[in-house]
C-alpha cells in the first residue's frame, strides 16, 4: 500500500484519461438521434424486444425472422408513408432490469420511434408504465398476461393481440363443447407465473361452466423440467378423463414425447393450448384427437381466413425463407407490425400527411382495426387487443409430417374476451352454459 | 495505494459518474444499477478477504428489493424504505450467518447458493402473495415527500446511490485496515492462528457476513426503486454468480475495484447487447477471460500495477 505522491499523481492523470476517453466513446453511439416531433424523420426506427436466448428463444426467434422478413416487405414496398423502417431488437433473456434499461436505451439513445415489447409478461408488466413516462408508443406484441389492462390505464401502451384469459377460456369451450361429459381432469403446468395463471382462469371458468368436475392432480413440475416421469406415472394411475397442459418450449415437446412413449394420449385427452407452437417439432409423436389451441387465430391452415391470399403468402413466404410453416408468435409479430402501419398512417392522414407526434401517434392506436393474417384485430379504448380464438383437435395426414388441426372452431374476440373495465377473475364467474350452445360451427380439416 | 489517492479517485470517479449520467441521459439508469451491484460486490469483497465466496448473496437483494415492493404500499417514503430494507437484510444475514460461518469454501458457498435458492422458491410458490415469475410493480415512491418519479426521480436515485457507493466505501476501507480487517485475512491464511491469538473467527466472519448482507441490501433497494419492478430472477442463482464475476473483473485489491468492475461488467454487457444483440453472451465471456488471463487482479489489478511500474 505504500506509494510515492508522485506515483499516485500519474495513475490518476492516466485513470482520468482513460476514463475521458471512454466517456467520449460511449457518447458516439447515442448521439442526438431522437430529434422528435414533428419533423418527418429520414427513417423509422422501431426497438424490438424479443428472446434471443434461453428457453423462449423457441418463440422469440420465429418473432424477429417474422419481424426482419415483414420489414423487408414493407421497404420493398417503399416504406411507411414513405419512410423506410427499421428493427432494432434488444434480447429479453437476461431478465426484467436488462429489459428496462435496454428501453431507456431504445428511447433516449436510439431514438426509436415505436418499441414492440415483449413476449414475457413481466416485462411488459415493467415496460407498460415506462410507455408512458417516457411518452413513447409501445405495442405488447406477444405476453400473455391479462393484469396489464385490467389492472391500470396507459396511453402509449396497447396490446396488438388477445391475452390469457380469452386464450384459455376457449380452450375450455372447446373441450366443452368436444367431450361435454368429462368428469375428471389433471393439470400439468410449468411450475411459474404462466402455468399458475393459466389453470386459474381454467379453473375458475370450469367451476363456473361445469360445477363438479374432479380435479384429480395439479402437478407443477420445474419450469425448464426435461423428465415427466413422475407426472406421467401418476396422472396414468388416477385416468382422469382429460389432463390439461398450457406448457410450451423444451417442456411441452417433451411431455408429448413422454406422454406418448407410455401411452398416456390413449387413456385420457389432452388439451394443451400452445401446443400448436410444438407440433412441427414433436411431429406425429402427438396422436390423433387431442385439442390444440394457438394463442388466438394462428394457424396456417386456418380454415375460414378473410383474406385467403394473404395468408398464404405470409406463409409461404415465411416457410420459404426459413424452412418451416409460421406458428403463433409469428402471426403475433406479423399483428404488431400490421398494427404499425395502419397506424402510422391513421395518424399521417389524420394530420394532412404530416408527421404526428408521439401523443398522436399513441392516439392512433386507441379503437384502430387492423388486418391480421387471418382476420383482423381491434385495440379496444383500454388498450387490450380483440383477437379471435382458433381451437381445433389433432388429425394426422400423408400431407404433413406433423399433427394438422381439423374441427376447428373459430371464437369471435368478443365472446370470449373480459369486457372492458371488468377483472377476468370476476367475470369468469358470470359466465353461463348457454354460451357453449351458442358455439360457432366447427370446420373440417380440408 | 495512498488513502489520499485512493480518496481522490473515488471522488473523481463519482464525478465522472454524475458527468456521464448527465451527457447521456439513458446511462443514469445503467450507472445507478452498476453502483447499487457494485455495493452488493463490495460486500462480497469482504467475505473474500476471508477467502470465502458466497454463491447466494442474491439472497439479501431480492430480499431487500421485495421489502422495498411491499413496504411501499403502507409507506411510500423511499427515505425510510431504503434502511428498513438493509435492516432487514442485515437482521436475515444475522440469523442466516450464525450457521453458515462454521463452514468453509465450497460449503460456506454452497449453503449461501442453497438458502437463496429457497428464497427463490420462496417467492415463486406464494403465488397468491407475490404474483411469482411476473414479479411487482412498485407503487408510487415519494422522496421527503415528493413523488419521486420522472428525471428528478431517476436523478435522487443515482444521488443516494452515489452517497451509499461512497460512504460504504469508507467504511469498509477503514474496517480492512482495522484489526477486523486483518483477522479476515488471517482466516484466509490460516484460521488456527487467529483462535491461538485469543480471536474467535467465526465472530469475525459473522461481523463482516452481515455487513456483507446490510450492503446487498441497500443494493436490492436501489435496484428495486431504479426499475421499479422485482422479481424472484433478482435472487436465482445466476444473479449470485453475476456478483462473483464483478468481484473477479473489478479485482479485490481495493474497495474501488467492486465499483471498477459493476460499472465495466453493466456497461460491457449494454453495449455488447446494442452491438450484438444475437451474441452478447459471447462478448462479456471473452471480456472475463481476458481478465483472467491476461490480468488476474482484476480492472483494479490492472491500475496498481501500471502504478508500481511507474
Amino acid at each position: 500500500m505504500a506509494g510515492t505522491g508522485r506515483a499516485g499523481m500519474l495513475t490518476r492523470r492516466e485513470a482520468l484519461v482513460g476514463a475521458g476517453a471512454a466517456g467520449a466513446s460511449l457518447m458516439l453511439p447515442g448521439g442526438s438521434a431522437w430529434a422528435q416531433g414533428a419533423a418527418k424523420p429520414a427513417e423509422l426506427k422501431v426497438g424490438i424486444a424479443t428472446y434471443l436466448s434461453g428457453p423462449a428463444s423457441v418463440f422469440g426467434v420465429p418473432g424477429r425472422q417474422t419481424a426482419e422478413m415483414l420489414f423487408d416487405e414493407i421497404n420493398a414496398a417503399g416504406g411507411i408513408a414513405g419512410i423506410k423502417v427499421r428493427p432494432i431488437f434488444v434480447d429479453e433473456g437476461p431478465g426484467v432490469d436488462h429489459v428496462v434499461g435496454e428501453y431507456r436505451r431504445l428511447v433516449q439513445s436510439e431514438g426509436v420511434h415505436l418499441i414492440f415489447a415483449a413476449i414475457s409478461s413481466a416485462d411488459c408488466i415493467a415496460c407498460a408504465p415506462l410507455a408512458d413516462e417516457l411518452k413513447r408508443p409501445t405495442l405488447l406484441w406477444d405476453c400473455g398476461t391479462q393484469r396489464i389492462f385490467e389492472d391500470n390505464r396507459y396511453n402509449y401502451a396497447f396490446r396488438t393481440q388477445a391475452n390469457a384469459t380469452p386464450e384459455i377460456l376457449a380452450a375450455l369451450l372447446y373441450l366443452l363443447k368436444a367431450k361435454p361429459d368429462f368428469k375428471s381432469i389433471a393439470v400439468i403446468n410449468q411450475d411459474y407465473a404462466w402455468g399458475r395463471d393459466s389453470w386459474d382462469i381454467f379453473r375458475t371458468a370450469m367451476n363456473t361452466l361445469k360445477p363438479g368436475v374432479k380435479v384429480s392432480a395439479e402437478l407443477f413440475p420445474r419450469f425448464g423440467a426435461t423428465d415427466f416421469s413422475t407426472e406421467i406415472t401418476r396422472v396414468l394411475a388416477l385416468r382422469p378423463d382429460v389432463v390439461l397442459s398450457t406448457s410450451w418450449g423444451g417442456d411441452l415437446d417433451a411431455l408429448i414425447r413422454q406422454a406418448s412413449d407410455r401411452k398416456l394420449f390413449e387413456r385420457s385427452t389432452f388439451v394443451m393450448p400452445l401446443a400448436e407452437s410444438s407440433l412441427q417439432r414433436v411431429g406425429k409423436a402427438l396422436p390423433a384427437g387431442h385439442i390444440v389451441g394457438a394463442r388466438g387465430d394462428h394457424w396456417f391452415l386456418h380454415p375460414s381466413p378473410a383474406d385467403p391470399e394473404r395468408l398464404k403468402r405470409f406463409s409461404d413466404n415465411y416457410r420459404a425463407k426459413y424452412n418451416a410453416w409460421p406458428i403463433y408468435p409469428c402471426f403475433h409479430m406479423a399483428q404488431a407490425v400490421s398494427a404499425m402501419k395502419v397506424g402510422i398512417e391513421k395518424a399521417v392522414a389524420a394530420k394532412g400527411g404530416g408527421w404526428p407526434t408521439d401523443a398522436e401517434l399513441a392516439a392512433a392506436f386507441k379503437g384502430l382495426e387492423f388486418p391480421s393474417p387471418t382476420a383482423s384485430v381491434r385495440i379496444r379504448e383500454d388498450g387490450q387487443g380483440l383477437e379471435n380464438q382458433l381451437i381445433g383437435t389433432t388429425l394426422h395426414t400423408d400431407k404433413y409430417p406433423f399433427p394438422v388441426l381439423t374441427d376447428m372452431i373459430v371464437f369471435p374476440a368478443e365472446s370470449v374476451t373480459t369486457p372492458v373495465g371488468q377483472k377476468s377473475a370476476d367475470w369468469l364467474k358470470t359466465l353461463t352454459p348457454e354460451m357453449v350452445a351458442k358455439l360457432p360451427q366447427a370446420q373440417a380439416f380440408k | 495505494m495512498t488513502r489520499r489517492s485512493e480518496t481522490l479517485l473515488a471522488l473523481a470517479g463519482a464525478v465522472l459518474v454524475l458527468g456521464l449520467a448527465y451527457a447521456v441521459p439513458w446511462l443514469r439508469f445503467v450507472l445507478t444499477i452498476a453502483l447499487a451491484k457494485g455495493l452488493a460486490v463490495l460486500g462480497i469483497l469482504l467475505l473474500l478477504r476471508a477467502g470465502q465466496v458466497s454463491f447466494g448473496h442474491a439472497l439479501y437483494l431480492a430480499l431487500a428489493a421485495y421489502t422495498v415492493a411491499f413496504g411501499a404500499v403502507v409507506v411510500p417514503e423511499a427515505l425510510l424504505l431504503l434502511p428498513a430494507a438493509a435492516f432487514l437484510a442485515g437482521v436475515v444475514g444475522l440469523l442466516i450467518g450464525l450457521f453458515v460461518v462454521r463452514y468453509r469454501e465450497i460449503f460456506f458457498g454452497m449453503l449461501n447458493l442453497a438458502l437463496s435458492m429457497v428464497f427463490y422458491s420462496v417467492l415463486e410458490k406464494f403465488y397468491s402473495l407475490t404474483h411469482g415469475a411476473d414479479g411487482i410493480r412498485l407503487p408510487p415512491v415519494t422522496f421527503l415527500g415528493r413523488p419521486l418519479a420522472g428525471e428528478a426521480g431517476e436523478w435522487t436515485v443515482l444521488g443516494m446511490a452515489l452517497v451509499l457507493a461512497l460512504a460504504c466505501g469508507a467504511l469498509v476501507r477503514v474496517a480492512l485496515a482495522s484489526p477486523l480487517g486483518e483477522a479476515l485475512a488471517g482466516i484466509k491464511t490460516r484460521e488456527t492462528r487467529l483462535d491461538f491469538m485469543g480471536v474467535s473467527p467465526k465472530r469475525v466472519l459473522l461481523a463482516a457476513y452481515v455487513a456483507s448482507a446490510v450492503m446487498a441490501g441497500f443494493a436490492g433497494a436501489i435496484i428495486a426503486l431504479t426499475t421499479r419492478h422485482v422479481t424472484p430472477a433478482l435472487s436465482y442463482w445466476t444473479t449470485s454468480g453475476e456478483l462473483v464475476f464483478i468481484a473477479i473483473l473489478g479485482g479485490a485489491g481495493s474497495v474501488i475495484g467492486p465499483f471498477l468492475g459493476a460499472a465495466a461488467y453493466e456497461l460491457t454487457r449494454v453495449y455488447a447487447a446494442a452491438t450484438f444483440a444475437n451474441a452478447w453472451q459471447m462478448v462479456l465471456g471473452l471480456v472475463l477471460l481476458g481478465v483472467i488471463v491476461f490480468a488476474p487482479g482484476g480492472i483494479w489489478g490492472m491500475i496498481a500495477s501500471r502504478r508500481r511500474a511507474a
